[in-house]
Protein backbone atom coordinates (compact mmCIF):
# COMPACT_ATOMS: atom_id res chain seq x y z
CA UNK A 1 0.00 0.00 0.00
CA UNK A 2 2.82 2.41 0.90
CA UNK A 3 4.49 2.31 -2.57
CA UNK A 4 1.10 2.97 -4.17
CA UNK A 5 0.51 5.94 -1.88
CA UNK A 6 4.02 7.21 -2.56
CA UNK A 7 3.45 7.07 -6.32
CA UNK A 8 0.09 8.76 -5.92
CA UNK A 9 1.47 11.62 -3.83
CA UNK A 10 4.48 12.05 -6.14
CA UNK A 11 2.28 12.21 -9.22
CA UNK A 12 0.05 14.76 -7.49
CA UNK A 13 3.12 16.75 -6.49
CA UNK A 14 4.56 16.73 -10.02
CA UNK A 15 1.29 17.58 -11.76
CA UNK A 16 0.38 20.37 -9.36
CA UNK A 17 3.96 21.70 -9.52
CA UNK A 18 3.71 21.86 -13.28
CA UNK A 19 0.33 23.56 -13.06
CA UNK A 20 1.80 26.22 -10.76
CA UNK A 21 4.16 27.18 -13.58
CA UNK A 22 1.84 26.66 -16.52
CA UNK A 23 -1.46 28.08 -15.33
CA UNK A 24 -2.20 31.64 -16.43
CA UNK A 25 -4.27 32.81 -13.46
CA UNK A 26 -2.09 33.71 -10.43
CA UNK A 27 -4.72 32.70 -7.86
CA UNK A 28 -5.15 29.26 -9.44
CA UNK A 29 -1.37 28.87 -9.56
CA UNK A 30 -1.19 29.67 -5.86
CA UNK A 31 -3.87 27.09 -5.10
CA UNK A 32 -1.95 24.46 -7.06
CA UNK A 33 1.07 25.34 -4.95
CA UNK A 34 -1.04 24.59 -1.86
CA UNK A 35 -1.94 21.20 -3.35
CA UNK A 36 1.76 20.60 -4.03
CA UNK A 37 2.63 21.41 -0.41
CA UNK A 38 -0.06 19.02 0.85
CA UNK A 39 1.22 16.25 -1.45
CA UNK A 40 4.74 16.87 -0.16
CA UNK A 41 3.42 16.62 3.41
CA UNK A 42 1.91 13.26 2.47
CA UNK A 43 5.31 12.04 1.25
CA UNK A 44 6.93 13.22 4.49
CA UNK A 45 4.37 11.26 6.49
CA UNK A 46 5.04 8.14 4.42
CA UNK A 47 8.72 8.54 5.34
CA UNK A 48 7.74 8.54 9.06
CA UNK A 49 8.45 12.28 9.35
CA UNK A 50 4.98 13.09 10.69
CA UNK A 51 6.06 16.23 12.50
CA UNK A 52 7.69 17.74 9.40
CA UNK A 53 4.67 16.77 7.32
CA UNK A 54 2.20 18.49 9.62
CA UNK A 55 4.38 21.57 10.07
CA UNK A 56 4.65 21.72 6.28
CA UNK A 57 0.87 22.01 6.06
CA UNK A 58 0.56 24.44 8.99
CA UNK A 59 3.36 26.80 7.96
CA UNK A 60 3.54 26.62 4.17
CA UNK A 61 0.06 25.60 3.07
CA UNK A 62 -1.73 27.32 5.94
CA UNK A 63 0.12 30.53 6.71
CA UNK A 64 2.53 31.50 3.95
CA UNK A 65 0.26 30.69 1.03
CA UNK A 66 -2.62 32.61 2.59
CA UNK A 67 -0.34 35.66 2.70
CA UNK A 68 0.60 35.00 -0.95
CA UNK A 69 -3.10 34.95 -1.82
CA UNK A 70 -3.55 38.21 0.10
CA UNK A 71 -0.91 39.92 -2.00
CA UNK A 72 -2.29 38.54 -5.25
CA UNK A 73 -5.82 39.58 -4.37
CA UNK A 74 -4.85 43.06 -3.21
CA UNK A 75 -2.73 43.76 -6.26
CA UNK A 76 -5.43 42.19 -8.42
CA UNK A 77 -2.85 40.81 -10.83
CA UNK A 78 -4.24 40.19 -14.25
CA UNK A 79 -2.11 39.32 -17.23
CA UNK A 80 1.51 40.15 -16.76
CA UNK A 81 2.52 42.23 -19.77
CA UNK A 82 5.76 40.65 -20.89
CA UNK A 83 8.18 42.38 -23.21
CA UNK A 84 11.77 42.99 -24.21
CA UNK A 85 14.79 42.27 -22.08
CA UNK A 86 12.96 41.09 -18.94
CA UNK A 87 11.29 38.22 -20.75
CA UNK A 88 14.57 37.22 -22.38
CA UNK A 89 16.34 37.26 -19.03
CA UNK A 90 13.53 35.30 -17.44
CA UNK A 91 13.66 32.70 -20.17
CA UNK A 92 17.42 32.41 -19.81
CA UNK A 93 17.16 31.88 -16.05
CA UNK A 94 14.37 29.39 -16.63
CA UNK A 95 16.46 27.38 -19.09
CA UNK A 96 19.47 27.35 -16.75
CA UNK A 97 17.37 26.24 -13.79
CA UNK A 98 15.68 23.56 -15.88
CA UNK A 99 19.02 22.28 -17.16
CA UNK A 100 20.31 22.09 -13.57
CA UNK A 101 17.29 20.06 -12.50
CA UNK A 102 17.73 17.66 -15.44
CA UNK A 103 21.44 17.33 -14.63
CA UNK A 104 20.64 16.60 -11.00
CA UNK A 105 18.13 13.94 -12.03
CA UNK A 106 20.64 12.37 -14.41
CA UNK A 107 23.28 12.23 -11.67
CA UNK A 108 20.77 10.70 -9.29
CA UNK A 109 19.92 8.01 -11.81
CA UNK A 110 23.58 7.43 -12.61
CA UNK A 111 23.94 6.41 -8.98
CA UNK A 112 26.44 9.06 -7.96
CA UNK A 113 24.17 10.14 -5.14
CA UNK A 114 23.07 6.86 -3.71
CA UNK A 115 19.97 7.00 -1.58
CA UNK A 116 20.78 6.82 2.11
CA UNK A 117 19.86 3.83 4.21
CA UNK A 118 16.10 3.75 4.56
CA UNK A 119 14.45 1.77 7.30
CA UNK A 120 10.86 0.68 6.87
CA UNK A 121 10.31 -0.09 10.54
CA UNK A 122 8.11 2.32 12.43
CA UNK A 123 9.79 4.66 14.92
CA UNK A 124 9.30 3.99 18.65
CA UNK A 125 6.13 5.12 20.37
CA UNK A 126 5.93 8.87 20.80
CA UNK A 127 7.10 9.24 17.23
CA UNK A 128 10.16 11.00 16.04
CA UNK A 129 8.86 14.39 17.17
CA UNK A 130 10.71 13.93 20.45
CA UNK A 131 13.91 12.81 18.71
CA UNK A 132 13.71 15.82 16.39
CA UNK A 133 13.22 18.18 19.32
CA UNK A 134 16.15 16.73 21.22
CA UNK A 135 18.41 17.06 18.18
CA UNK A 136 17.28 20.63 17.52
CA UNK A 137 17.97 21.73 21.07
CA UNK A 138 21.27 19.93 21.54
CA UNK A 139 23.38 19.20 18.48
CA UNK A 140 21.81 21.76 16.15
CA UNK A 141 21.13 24.44 18.76
CA UNK A 142 23.49 26.98 17.19
CA UNK A 143 22.06 26.81 13.63
CA UNK A 144 18.58 26.81 15.15
CA UNK A 145 19.25 30.00 17.11
CA UNK A 146 20.97 31.64 14.14
CA UNK A 147 17.94 30.88 11.97
CA UNK A 148 15.61 32.45 14.50
CA UNK A 149 17.86 35.49 14.70
CA UNK A 150 17.82 35.86 10.90
CA UNK A 151 14.02 35.67 10.94
CA UNK A 152 13.87 38.28 13.69
CA UNK A 153 16.14 40.62 11.72
CA UNK A 154 13.98 40.16 8.63
CA UNK A 155 10.87 40.96 10.67
CA UNK A 156 12.34 44.08 12.22
CA UNK A 157 13.62 45.13 8.79
CA UNK A 158 10.19 44.77 7.25
CA UNK A 159 8.64 46.88 10.01
CA UNK A 160 11.33 49.58 9.69
CA UNK A 161 10.90 49.79 5.92
CA UNK A 162 7.12 50.07 6.07
CA UNK A 163 7.10 52.49 9.02
CA UNK A 164 9.96 54.64 7.71
CA UNK A 165 8.11 55.44 4.49
CA UNK A 166 4.89 56.45 6.14
CA UNK A 167 6.52 59.17 8.31
CA UNK A 168 8.21 60.88 5.37
CA UNK A 169 5.43 60.91 2.81
CA UNK A 170 2.08 62.41 3.78
CA UNK A 171 -0.81 60.09 4.43
CA UNK A 172 -2.84 59.81 1.20
CA UNK A 173 -6.03 59.74 3.27
CA UNK A 174 -5.54 62.42 5.92
CA UNK A 175 -7.37 61.03 8.94
CA UNK A 176 -5.53 63.49 11.19
CA UNK A 177 -4.67 66.46 8.96
CA UNK A 178 -2.34 68.11 11.46
CA UNK A 179 -0.12 65.07 11.81
CA UNK A 180 0.09 64.82 8.02
CA UNK A 181 1.01 68.51 7.66
CA UNK A 182 3.70 68.41 10.30
CA UNK A 183 5.39 65.56 8.51
CA UNK A 184 5.94 67.52 5.29
CA UNK A 185 6.56 70.95 6.82
CA UNK A 186 10.10 72.03 7.57
CA UNK A 187 11.30 75.14 9.40
CA UNK A 188 11.26 78.08 7.04
CA UNK A 189 8.50 76.74 4.82
CA UNK A 190 5.66 79.14 4.16
CA UNK A 191 2.24 77.86 4.92
CA UNK A 192 -0.73 78.94 2.82
CA UNK A 193 -3.98 78.27 4.56
CA UNK A 194 -6.21 75.92 2.60
CA UNK A 195 -9.21 77.49 0.91
CA UNK A 196 -12.39 76.20 2.44
CA UNK A 197 -14.63 74.22 0.10
CA UNK A 198 -17.25 76.20 -1.73
CA UNK A 199 -15.19 79.40 -1.92
CA UNK A 200 -14.23 81.18 1.30
CA UNK A 201 -14.70 84.75 0.04
CA UNK A 202 -18.38 84.51 -0.72
CA UNK B 1 -26.44 -20.87 13.46
CA UNK B 2 -24.04 -20.07 16.26
CA UNK B 3 -21.46 -22.41 14.74
CA UNK B 4 -21.85 -20.82 11.35
CA UNK B 5 -21.20 -17.42 12.86
CA UNK B 6 -18.19 -18.66 14.79
CA UNK B 7 -16.87 -20.26 11.61
CA UNK B 8 -17.27 -17.04 9.69
CA UNK B 9 -15.52 -15.09 12.45
CA UNK B 10 -12.68 -17.64 12.43
CA UNK B 11 -12.32 -17.33 8.66
CA UNK B 12 -12.34 -13.55 8.94
CA UNK B 13 -9.56 -13.58 11.52
CA UNK B 14 -7.42 -15.81 9.30
CA UNK B 15 -8.05 -13.56 6.32
CA UNK B 16 -7.34 -10.42 8.35
CA UNK B 17 -4.04 -11.84 9.60
CA UNK B 18 -3.01 -12.51 6.00
CA UNK B 19 -4.16 -9.18 4.59
CA UNK B 20 -3.43 -6.43 7.13
CA UNK B 21 -3.66 -3.54 4.67
CA UNK B 22 -7.16 -4.21 3.28
CA UNK B 23 -8.42 -5.01 6.79
CA UNK B 24 -7.10 -1.70 8.06
CA UNK B 25 -8.63 0.14 5.11
CA UNK B 26 -12.03 -1.51 5.54
CA UNK B 27 -12.19 -0.86 9.28
CA UNK B 28 -11.04 2.73 8.81
CA UNK B 29 -13.72 3.19 6.17
CA UNK B 30 -16.45 1.80 8.45
CA UNK B 31 -15.35 4.03 11.35
CA UNK B 32 -15.15 7.08 9.11
CA UNK B 33 -18.59 6.33 7.67
CA UNK B 34 -20.21 6.07 11.10
CA UNK B 35 -18.50 9.11 12.60
CA UNK B 36 -19.13 11.21 9.49
CA UNK B 37 -22.84 10.48 9.50
CA UNK B 38 -23.25 10.95 13.24
CA UNK B 39 -21.39 14.26 12.94
CA UNK B 40 -23.56 15.53 10.12
CA UNK B 41 -26.74 14.65 12.02
CA UNK B 42 -25.41 16.28 15.18
CA UNK B 43 -24.44 19.36 13.19
CA UNK B 44 -27.91 19.73 11.71
CA UNK B 45 -29.42 19.37 15.18
CA UNK B 46 -27.00 21.96 16.49
CA UNK B 47 -28.64 24.41 14.10
CA UNK B 48 -32.00 23.41 15.59
CA UNK B 49 -30.66 23.78 19.13
CA UNK B 50 -29.24 27.19 18.32
CA UNK B 51 -32.58 28.40 17.00
CA UNK B 52 -34.43 26.95 20.00
CA UNK B 53 -32.07 28.49 22.55
CA UNK B 54 -32.04 31.80 20.70
CA UNK B 55 -35.83 31.77 20.72
CA UNK B 56 -36.01 31.13 24.45
CA UNK B 57 -33.45 33.86 25.13
CA UNK B 58 -35.55 36.33 23.17
CA UNK B 59 -38.86 35.25 24.75
CA UNK B 60 -39.98 33.22 21.70
CA UNK B 61 -40.54 29.51 21.13
CA UNK B 62 -38.17 28.97 18.22
CA UNK B 63 -39.03 26.42 15.50
CA UNK B 64 -42.03 24.36 16.68
CA UNK B 65 -44.07 23.61 13.55
CA UNK B 66 -42.26 20.68 11.87
CA UNK B 67 -42.45 17.61 14.13
CA UNK B 68 -42.54 17.64 17.94
CA UNK B 69 -40.77 20.74 19.25
CA UNK B 70 -39.72 21.37 15.66
CA UNK B 71 -37.45 18.33 15.74
CA UNK B 72 -37.86 17.70 12.02
CA UNK B 73 -36.94 21.30 11.16
CA UNK B 74 -33.30 20.45 10.14
CA UNK B 75 -34.55 17.90 7.61
CA UNK B 76 -37.00 20.41 6.16
CA UNK B 77 -34.21 22.99 5.95
CA UNK B 78 -31.82 20.62 4.19
CA UNK B 79 -34.47 19.54 1.67
CA UNK B 80 -35.27 23.19 1.01
CA UNK B 81 -31.58 24.00 0.48
CA UNK B 82 -31.20 21.13 -1.98
CA UNK B 83 -34.14 22.21 -4.10
CA UNK B 84 -33.31 25.92 -4.24
CA UNK B 85 -32.05 27.47 -7.44
CA UNK B 86 -28.31 27.43 -7.66
CA UNK B 87 -27.12 30.79 -8.87
CA UNK B 88 -23.52 31.35 -9.98
CA UNK B 89 -22.53 34.96 -10.70
CA UNK B 90 -21.51 35.44 -14.32
CA UNK B 91 -18.20 37.08 -13.53
CA UNK B 92 -17.20 34.57 -10.85
CA UNK B 93 -14.22 32.26 -11.15
CA UNK B 94 -16.35 29.13 -11.56
CA UNK B 95 -13.89 26.47 -10.40
CA UNK B 96 -12.68 28.22 -7.25
CA UNK B 97 -16.24 29.36 -6.54
CA UNK B 98 -17.32 25.71 -6.42
CA UNK B 99 -14.30 24.44 -4.47
CA UNK B 100 -14.60 26.98 -1.65
CA UNK B 101 -17.74 25.53 0.06
CA UNK B 102 -16.20 22.05 0.05
CA UNK B 103 -13.07 23.48 1.64
CA UNK B 104 -15.25 24.92 4.39
CA UNK B 105 -16.50 21.56 5.59
CA UNK B 106 -13.84 18.99 4.66
CA UNK B 107 -11.09 20.18 7.08
CA UNK B 108 -13.56 20.25 9.98
CA UNK B 109 -14.62 16.68 9.23
CA UNK B 110 -11.01 15.50 8.82
CA UNK B 111 -10.23 16.87 12.28
CA UNK B 112 -12.84 14.48 13.69
CA UNK B 113 -10.65 11.53 12.77
CA UNK B 114 -8.35 12.28 15.72
CA UNK B 115 -10.95 13.07 18.39
CA UNK B 116 -11.14 10.26 20.98
CA UNK B 117 -14.83 10.04 21.92
CA UNK B 118 -14.30 7.25 24.42
CA UNK B 119 -11.78 4.58 25.35
CA UNK B 120 -10.93 3.04 21.98
CA UNK B 121 -13.60 5.09 20.20
CA UNK B 122 -11.57 7.01 17.66
CA UNK B 123 -10.83 6.67 13.95
CA UNK B 124 -7.09 6.96 14.35
CA UNK B 125 -4.60 7.82 17.07
CA UNK B 126 -1.93 9.83 15.28
CA UNK B 127 1.24 10.62 17.17
CA UNK B 128 0.92 14.17 15.80
CA UNK B 129 -2.84 14.40 16.36
CA UNK B 130 -2.94 17.92 17.71
CA UNK B 131 -0.83 19.18 14.80
CA UNK B 132 -3.34 17.65 12.39
CA UNK B 133 -6.06 19.71 14.04
CA UNK B 134 -3.98 22.90 13.75
CA UNK B 135 -3.14 22.08 10.12
CA UNK B 136 -6.77 21.54 9.24
CA UNK B 137 -7.86 24.76 10.91
CA UNK B 138 -5.24 26.62 8.87
CA UNK B 139 -6.50 24.97 5.67
CA UNK B 140 -10.02 26.08 6.59
CA UNK B 141 -8.97 29.70 6.00
CA UNK B 142 -8.95 29.05 2.24
CA UNK B 143 -12.68 28.45 2.19
CA UNK B 144 -13.52 32.01 3.19
CA UNK B 145 -10.61 33.60 1.31
CA UNK B 146 -11.39 31.85 -1.96
CA UNK B 147 -15.15 32.10 -1.51
CA UNK B 148 -14.81 35.84 -1.05
CA UNK B 149 -12.43 36.33 -3.95
CA UNK B 150 -14.02 34.00 -6.49
CA UNK B 151 -17.49 35.56 -6.13
CA UNK B 152 -16.13 38.78 -7.64
CA UNK B 153 -18.20 40.94 -5.31
CA UNK B 154 -16.81 43.75 -3.19
CA UNK B 155 -18.65 42.76 -0.01
CA UNK B 156 -17.59 39.15 -0.42
CA UNK B 157 -13.98 40.18 -1.04
CA UNK B 158 -13.83 42.41 2.03
CA UNK B 159 -15.46 39.69 4.13
CA UNK B 160 -13.00 37.11 2.86
CA UNK B 161 -9.98 39.31 3.51
CA UNK B 162 -11.18 40.23 6.98
CA UNK B 163 -11.83 36.64 7.81
CA UNK B 164 -8.45 35.38 6.68
CA UNK B 165 -6.66 38.17 8.55
CA UNK B 166 -8.66 37.33 11.67
CA UNK B 167 -8.11 33.60 11.41
CA UNK B 168 -4.36 33.90 10.82
CA UNK B 169 -3.99 36.24 13.81
CA UNK B 170 -5.96 34.05 16.18
CA UNK B 171 -4.54 30.76 14.92
CA UNK B 172 -1.19 31.82 16.34
CA UNK B 173 -2.54 32.44 19.83
CA UNK B 174 -4.56 29.22 19.63
CA UNK B 175 -1.56 27.12 18.67
CA UNK B 176 0.57 28.64 21.43
CA UNK B 177 -2.17 28.22 24.06
CA UNK B 178 -2.18 24.45 23.39
CA UNK B 179 1.57 24.16 24.04
CA UNK B 180 1.02 24.32 27.81
CA UNK B 181 -1.12 21.19 27.58
CA UNK B 182 1.50 19.48 25.44
CA UNK B 183 4.17 20.25 28.03
CA UNK B 184 2.04 18.67 30.76
CA UNK B 185 1.03 15.60 28.74
CA UNK B 186 4.36 15.13 26.99
CA UNK B 187 2.67 13.93 23.84
CA UNK B 188 0.93 15.20 20.72
CA UNK B 189 -1.40 12.20 20.55
CA UNK B 190 -4.95 12.99 21.61
CA UNK B 191 -5.42 9.60 23.32
CA UNK B 192 -2.27 10.13 25.39
CA UNK B 193 -3.42 13.62 26.33
CA UNK B 194 -6.75 12.23 27.58
CA UNK B 195 -5.01 9.44 29.48
CA UNK B 196 -2.71 11.98 31.16
CA UNK B 197 -5.82 13.69 32.59
CA UNK B 198 -7.13 10.62 34.41
CA UNK B 199 -6.76 12.25 37.84
CA UNK B 200 -6.84 15.97 37.20
CA UNK B 201 -8.17 17.80 34.19
CA UNK B 202 -5.67 20.12 32.56
CA UNK B 203 -8.02 23.07 32.98
CA UNK B 204 -6.98 23.02 36.66
CA UNK B 205 -3.33 23.62 35.71
CA UNK B 206 -3.96 25.70 32.60
CA UNK B 207 -6.96 27.97 33.30
CA UNK B 208 -5.45 30.86 31.32
CA UNK B 209 -4.71 28.64 28.33
CA UNK B 210 -8.26 27.25 28.43
CA UNK B 211 -9.77 30.72 28.47
CA UNK B 212 -7.55 31.76 25.60
CA UNK B 213 -8.29 28.63 23.62
CA UNK B 214 -12.01 29.33 23.94
CA UNK B 215 -11.64 33.00 22.93
CA UNK B 216 -9.59 32.06 19.87
CA UNK B 217 -12.08 29.29 19.13
CA UNK B 218 -14.82 31.91 18.78
CA UNK B 219 -12.61 33.85 16.38
CA UNK B 220 -11.57 30.77 14.39
CA UNK B 221 -15.17 29.75 13.79
CA UNK B 222 -16.20 33.32 12.88
CA UNK B 223 -18.85 33.34 15.58
CA UNK B 224 -20.13 36.35 17.51
CA UNK B 225 -18.49 38.37 19.05
CA UNK B 226 -15.89 37.88 16.30
CA UNK B 227 -18.24 37.51 13.33
CA UNK B 228 -16.93 40.54 11.44
CA UNK B 229 -16.39 38.57 8.23
CA UNK B 230 -20.15 38.25 7.88
CA UNK B 231 -21.21 41.43 9.65
CA UNK B 232 -24.60 41.83 7.97
CA UNK B 233 -24.98 45.49 8.88
CA UNK B 234 -21.96 46.46 6.77
CA UNK B 235 -21.10 43.57 4.44
CA UNK B 236 -24.53 42.08 3.47
CA UNK B 237 -23.40 38.51 4.29
CA UNK B 238 -19.64 38.72 3.94
CA UNK B 239 -17.84 36.01 2.03
CA UNK B 240 -20.98 34.00 1.26
CA UNK B 241 -22.98 36.91 -0.15
CA UNK B 242 -23.08 35.36 -3.64
CA UNK B 243 -23.72 31.79 -2.55
CA UNK B 244 -27.08 30.11 -2.73
CA UNK B 245 -28.63 26.66 -2.48
CA UNK B 246 -26.49 23.83 -1.13
CA UNK B 247 -23.25 25.77 -1.68
CA UNK B 248 -24.45 28.19 0.96
CA UNK B 249 -25.61 25.16 2.93
CA UNK B 250 -22.08 23.77 2.92
CA UNK B 251 -20.68 27.03 4.34
CA UNK B 252 -23.38 26.88 6.97
CA UNK B 253 -22.65 23.24 7.82
CA UNK B 254 -18.93 24.03 7.79
CA UNK B 255 -19.38 26.74 10.43
CA UNK B 256 -21.34 24.46 12.73
CA UNK B 257 -19.09 21.45 12.25
CA UNK B 258 -16.15 23.73 13.02
CA UNK B 259 -17.87 24.68 16.26
CA UNK B 260 -18.31 21.02 17.21
CA UNK B 261 -14.76 20.13 16.17
CA UNK B 262 -13.19 22.93 18.15
CA UNK B 263 -15.33 22.14 21.21
CA UNK B 264 -14.33 18.47 20.96
CA UNK B 265 -10.68 19.49 20.87
CA UNK B 266 -11.21 21.80 23.87
CA UNK B 267 -12.87 18.95 25.80
CA UNK B 268 -10.00 16.63 24.90
CA UNK B 269 -7.24 19.07 25.75
CA UNK B 270 -8.58 20.77 28.84
CA UNK B 271 -11.66 19.03 30.24
CA UNK B 272 -10.35 15.49 30.50
CA UNK B 273 -11.96 13.99 27.39
CA UNK B 274 -13.93 10.89 28.32
CA UNK B 275 -12.63 10.84 31.92
CA UNK B 276 -15.29 11.06 34.61
CA UNK B 277 -16.57 9.23 37.65
CA UNK B 278 -19.27 6.52 38.04
CA UNK B 279 -19.74 5.28 34.50
CA UNK B 280 -18.23 1.94 33.38
CA UNK B 281 -15.46 1.96 30.80
CA UNK B 282 -17.82 1.20 27.89
CA UNK B 283 -20.10 4.17 28.68
CA UNK B 284 -17.39 6.75 29.33
CA UNK B 285 -18.11 8.35 25.98
CA UNK B 286 -21.26 9.81 27.56
CA UNK B 287 -19.01 12.04 29.66
CA UNK B 288 -17.36 13.27 26.50
CA UNK B 289 -20.68 14.17 24.93
CA UNK B 290 -21.95 15.82 28.13
CA UNK B 291 -18.90 18.09 28.28
CA UNK B 292 -19.17 18.75 24.54
CA UNK B 293 -22.82 19.77 24.97
CA UNK B 294 -21.91 22.24 27.71
CA UNK B 295 -19.19 23.89 25.59
CA UNK B 296 -21.43 24.06 22.51
CA UNK B 297 -24.12 25.66 24.65
CA UNK B 298 -21.56 28.29 25.71
CA UNK B 299 -20.95 29.05 22.03
CA UNK B 300 -24.67 29.53 21.36
CA UNK B 301 -25.12 31.48 24.59
CA UNK B 302 -22.33 33.90 23.67
CA UNK B 303 -23.79 34.47 20.23
CA UNK B 304 -27.10 35.74 21.61
CA UNK B 305 -25.53 37.68 24.47
CA UNK B 306 -22.48 39.57 23.26
CA UNK B 307 -22.32 42.34 20.67
CA UNK B 308 -19.82 42.36 17.83
CA UNK B 309 -16.30 43.73 18.24
CA UNK B 310 -14.94 46.57 16.17
CA UNK B 311 -12.23 45.49 13.72
CA UNK B 312 -9.37 47.37 15.38
CA UNK B 313 -10.44 46.02 18.80
CA UNK B 314 -10.35 42.53 17.34
CA UNK B 315 -6.82 42.91 16.01
CA UNK B 316 -5.62 44.61 19.20
CA UNK B 317 -7.01 41.77 21.30
CA UNK B 318 -5.41 39.15 19.11
CA UNK B 319 -1.94 40.59 18.78
CA UNK B 320 -1.48 42.73 21.88
CA UNK B 321 -3.28 40.68 24.52
CA UNK B 322 -3.80 37.04 23.58
CA UNK B 323 -0.43 36.44 21.93
CA UNK B 324 1.79 37.86 24.71
CA UNK B 325 -0.33 36.24 27.44
CA UNK B 326 -0.18 32.85 25.73
CA UNK B 327 3.59 33.09 25.28
CA UNK B 328 3.98 34.04 28.96
CA UNK B 329 1.78 31.08 29.87
CA UNK B 330 3.98 28.72 27.87
CA UNK B 331 7.16 30.03 29.52
CA UNK B 332 5.69 29.75 33.00
CA UNK B 333 4.43 26.21 32.34
CA UNK B 334 7.77 25.19 30.87
CA UNK B 335 9.64 26.43 33.94
CA UNK B 336 7.26 24.66 36.34
CA UNK B 337 7.36 21.40 34.36
CA UNK B 338 11.17 21.58 34.20
CA UNK B 339 11.44 22.13 37.97
CA UNK B 340 9.09 19.28 38.83
CA UNK B 341 10.42 16.61 36.48
CA UNK B 342 12.76 14.36 38.47
CA UNK B 343 16.18 14.15 36.89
Amino acid sequence: MIPALFIGFSLLLLVSGLMVVLHKSPVTSAMFLVVAFCALAGIYILLHAEFIGMVQVIVYAGAIMVLFLFVIMYLNLGHDPEHGATILLRRLIGWIAGALVVLQGAMLFAGRWALGPTSTEAPPLGGNTQALGQLLYSRFLFPFEITSLVLLVAMVGAIVISKGRSTRTPDPIPHAPHAGLQAVLRPGDTVTPPTPPGGGEA
Amino acid sequence: MKRLLADALQKYHVWAAEHPDPTFAIWAFIKIFIILNVTLVVVSYLVWAERKICGRMQGRFGPNRVGWFGLLQPWADVVKLFFKEEFVPGSANKVLYSIAPALAIVPALISFSIVPFGPGLHVTDLNVGLLLFLAMSSIGVYAVTLGGWASNNKYALIGGLRSSAQMISYELAMGISTIGVLLLAGSLSMVDIVKAQEHTWFVAFQPVAFLMFMITAFAETNRTPFDLPEAESELVAGFHTEYSSMKFGLFFLGEYSNVITICSIAVTLFLGGWNGPWLPQSLKFLWFFAKLAVLVFVFVWARWTLPRFRYDQLMDLGWKVLLPVSIANVMLTAVVVYMRVPR
